[in-house]
């Protein structure tokens, strides 16, 4: 039989196993009479064997709770449980009232006391996520400055079976951290009752108090850890010992990330032939209503006055054809192109339910792993435009004409959503959603370019069963030609 | 003037990568290995050319700092690249610091419109050089007529005399230039102000290789129902033939001992199968499968010919950048197996069961084979290729585990016009049922 740890079988060759393919996400496993056996990775690759336990190091406004933030949104994004556990966020639970600085003098001993059991309570949660509710990654966001702390945090993560990688920020450029109190500091439930000049001097008093016992990992003394060190937003980076995948993809994510301010502009290709006789896929070009769509696209990017706007399309007609009419430089990217509908690119709704009626059920019980015969899936949209993310955290001001499935796919990414929330996201024509990164997350402004568009959104109806009826399938469908 | 390829083009000026370090810290095999890795994903093009600058620190005393930039030839095309090289012949003089001679190469660089990113390998493992240089010095000519142990000495005490004149890449005086410093074979890197997309692709290149000593062993699936019609794509099963392919190949693999083996195969049936055979654990990638032939899936080549004449042709052209319609191209697999290559870099011994052109693909990669070369590489059935990198490149060895297949491999035709009859452009299919 097959071993899960990878050793061959001593007595000779095993008869094949059976293969059967798994209906919604078109995957051959293996089979026993006819039911599917279990296997060890259906996925694209193993990320890791044993969980992985991010550990912050820095001074407070150092951009820790940021890069939590971030880091976790990429790594739930390309499909890679992971949730952050923010030790602040257990003293604010535990104290319910901030009072000041005070609190986080090293003298405090109550002070002390409290956050100690702070840190505890959130490593305890972090434990249960890890071991028992299917996490792969946790991000352990608080201050660790001192060995000692992160000693502690060693032998609790080698006691787990975790292993450990520090990301510490370091910074002492005034502006930078002046700029991160005033985003992020300011609006914390801590200053809630003070003025903006009490809150920045409180909040420096309690930069203070961390100062005098902090130890910055060490290239030498702790040269047996694995870790990255950030150095002023990123000019320099010190990377050490990364011992895995996940590690190596965390490291060049964060290399990639910076927090130049700057706005992404997502909006679909104009209204397109296909689109108004309710076909999907295809590569069709514009209507004429698509066409003025582009026009007034063009007047509005020129008056946003952007600076050094870069243009990017998929390589299907329509978004070249939009792109056209801005009569500025764009770059094509083939993995921006739409979903492949495989056997049903180019086919109306009536004509899936009428030739598939399985597979279009299948799609409406699971939108995001459902893979077209012979063509994609979300999850298989994600993977594909994942080193466009990564160009995307790189660039600046960025204009990108793509698809419905694509867009959704990209806005999940900026917008924390959820595999069962991306595939429903409305992305309709004519629209361009503007995402100005703000504080922890994203500002969205959405600006409909007033020419009329057929509706591509279709919801999920309410009868998913295989044996539904035609209409009931085709209740959400949208009014077309 | 879009540029049609599967991605944009990240830089508009091109970059010039300077290595530094002492002999024997590895520049040479850095330098190859990333050039290979950049001219695979295809950085060499239109404009954009990565020049390569070495510094060796040896003690000549004979020339002038400015006339030791050989300027030779920039080729643009995507199957040639030339590396530079720039002997540095110091002129020892206590006010000359090398840090000056860096400073001579950033000026060149200015004077060209070139962006400078430097690659510094510092290493004080002693067991480390002397394997390098075990392995790649001593093989050189200049020692020959040597006794081994008395060439690695006289290297080493080589070496100690440049140590005198070496000045690292400094944290604090070099910071406004673009660099990374990577300490003893990877376990640490400093990375320091990188200034666009191809640097940071480097970076992530850079700190994803290793010299672990192993063997990649890439081999297609066993024959499938639809290769012996002579139909290309689909995702059919094996055939009898290919069944027993899968059973030798468990045995060669069981034979090779190979600790801890990853194996891989593509989401198509008949590689899956094949894994199946060997029963051991097995990931399946979707960027391993087969190339897409788009509206010429399973067709034979006389049903293409026979449907689009036109398009069988321009494949023949050029077979690396044709694109089947609503498929894909070489140029598009490529791209597509670029994060298989990064995993197979980062990882130790794997086997990867694929198809005919993802593995002339990642046959390509290893081996250094152009992009005109590539799509003409013979990966037969039943044939396993076990390369093991040696030196500054990558030793092949050729297993046919002795079960008949079809041929599925089609020479290019001597007649590519799209006016050629329907004999000339069938003239090199292989032999089906």
């Amino acid at each position: 039989m097959s071993a899960a740890d990878g050793s061959m079988d001593p007595c000779g060759p095993t008869p094949s196993r059976e293969l059967t393919q798994n209906p919604l996400k078109k995957i051959w496993m293996p089979c026993k009479n006819g039911l599917p056996e279990k296997h060890i990775s259906q996925r694209r690759v193993c990320m890791t064997n044993c969980p992985t336990l991010i550990v912050t190091v820095g001074l407070p406004a150092r951009g820790k709770t940021y890069i939590s933030k971030k880091l976790t949104r990429y790594l739930n994004w390309i499909g890679v449980p992971t949730k952050e556990f923010n030790v602040g966020q257990y003293r604010r639970e535990c104290v319910k009232i901030y009072k000041s600085f005070e609190f986080f003098r090293p003298d405090n001993e109550e002070g002390l006391k409290i956050r100690k059991e702070c840190a505890s309570a959130a490593l305890n949660d972090v434990r249960q996520y890890l071991t028992e509710e299917g996490g792969q990654v946790a991000v352990f966001d608080a201050t660790n400055t001192t060995r000692e702390r992160r000693e502690t945090i060693n032998r609790f993560a080698e006691q787990n079976g975790f292993k450990v990688f520090f990301v510490e920020s370091v910074c002492e450029d005034p502006d930078v951290i002046a700029e991160n109190i005033v985003q992020v500091k300011l609006g914390s439930p801590d200053y809630t009752h003070c003025n903006t000049e009490q809150a920045v001097e409180d909040f420096m008093k309690r930069i203070k108090c961390y100062e005098n016992s902090y130890q910055p990992l060490d290239e030498v003394l702790d040269r047996d850890l694995s870790f990255i060190k950030i150095i002023d937003v990123g000019r320099r980076y010190l990377v050490n010992r990364v011992q895995d995948h996940i590690q190596s993809r965390i490291v060049y994510y964060l290399m990639n990330i910076h927090i130049t301010p700057r706005s992404i502009y997502l909006c679909r290709h104009g209204e397109s032939d296909l689109n108004v006789k309710g076909r999907i896929g295809g590569d069709s070009g514009l209507t004429f209503r698509g066409k003025e769509f582009a026009h007034y696209l063009g007047q509005f990017i020129h008056a946003q006055g952007i600076s050094d706007l870069k243009v990017w399309t998929s390589q299907m007609k329509r978004t070249i054809q939009t792109a056209e009419a801005l009569g500025v430089p764009y770059e094509q990217w083939k993995a921006l192109n739409e979903i492949d509908a495989g056997v049903c690119e180019e086919l109306m709704y009536e004509e899936i339910q009428q030739r598939y009626p399985l597979e279009f059920a299948l799609r409406d019980q699971d939108k995001y792993r459902y893979r077209y015969p012979k063509g994609e899936s979300y999850e298989d949209l994600v993977q594909r435009l994942e080193p466009v993310i990564m160009e995307l955290e790189r660039q600046e001001n960025v204009l990108v004409i793509c698809h419905q499935a694509v867009m959704r796919c990209l806005l999940a990414y900026f917008l924390d959503k959820s595999a069962e929330e991306l595939p429903y996201l409305k992305c309709p024509l004519h629209t361009v959603l503007k995402l100005t990164p703000v504080a922890y997350g994203c500002k969205v402004e959405s600006i409909y370019l007033n020419v009329d568009a057929v509706n591509t959104h279709r919801e999920r109806p309410e009868n998913v069963n295989v044996h539904r009826s035609a209409a009931d399938a085709l209740q959400t469908v949208p009014a077309h030609l | 003037d879009i540029i049609q390829t599967s991605r944009p083009q990240f830089t508009n000026s091109p970059t010039m990568i300077v290595m530094v370090g002492l002999p024997a810290r590895g520049k040479t095999y850095i330098s190859r290995k990333l050039t290979r890795y950049l001219n695979w994903i295809g950085v060499q093009t239109q404009g954009e050319c990565i020049l390569y600058i070495f510094i060796y620190l040896y003690r000549d005393y004979s020339k002038e700092p400015k006339d030791c930039i050989y300027t030779g030839t920039c080729t643009n095309n995507l199957s040639s690249f030339k590396l530079w090289y720039v002997t540095h012949n110091v002129v020892f003089d206590a006010t000359n610091t090398t840090r000056e001679r860096r400073g001579v190469i950033i000026s060149f660089a200015k004077e060209k419109g070139y962006k400078v990113f430097f690659i510094e390998s510092i290493c004080d493992d002693p067991e480390i050089i002397e394997a390098n240089i075990m392995e790649v010095k001593l093989s050189s000519p200049d020692y020959e007529d040597c006794d081994k142990e008395e060439a690695l000495d006289d290297f080493v005490k080589r070496i100690e005399c440049y140590k005198t004149n070496y000045v690292s890449l400094d944290e604090e005086k070099d910071r406004h230039l673009s660099y990374i410093k990577i300490f003893n074979v990877g376990s640490r890197y400093l990375v320091n102000r990188v200034q666009d997309h191809i640097q940071s692709r480097i970076v992530y290149y850079l700190m994803n290789i290793h010299v672990t000593p192993r063997s990649i062993y890439l081999s297609r699936h066993g024959e499938s129902e639809l290769n012996l019609l002579g139909r290309i794509g689909g995702d059919s099963g094996l055939s009898t033939q290919g069944k027993k392919y899968a059973s030798a190949l468990a045995e060669f693999i069981r034979n090779q001992a190979i600790k801890d083996l990853k194996v891989w195969t593509s989401h198509m049936k008949r590689t899956i199968q094949t894994a199946e055979a060997l029963g051991v654990a097995y990931e399946q990638w979707k960027a391993l499968n087969e190339i897409d032939a788009g509206m010429c899936e399973e067709m034979t080549y006389e049903k293409i010919q026979e449907n689009y004449p036109e398009e069988f042709a321009m494949r023949d052209q050029d077979k690396y950048r044709y694109r089947y319609p609503k498929g894909e191209s070489y140029e598009d697999l490529v791209h597509r197996l670029e994060p298989v290559i990064m995993e197979l870099e980062r990882q130790e011994n794997v086997l990867v069961i694929c198809h005919q052109a993802v593995m002339r693909c990642l046959l390509a990669y290893f081996l250094d084979k152009s992009a005109d070369e590539l799509p003409y590489l013979k990966c037969p059935l039943h044939t396993v290729l076990k390369l093991t990198p040696v030196a500054y490149g990558c030793k092949v060895e050729s297993f046919y585990l002795n079960i008949k297949a079809v041929n599925t491999h089609r020479e290019r035709p001597a007649n590519v016009d799209v006016t050629r009859g329907p004999e000339e452009a069938l003239r090199t299919v292989p032999d089906h049922f």
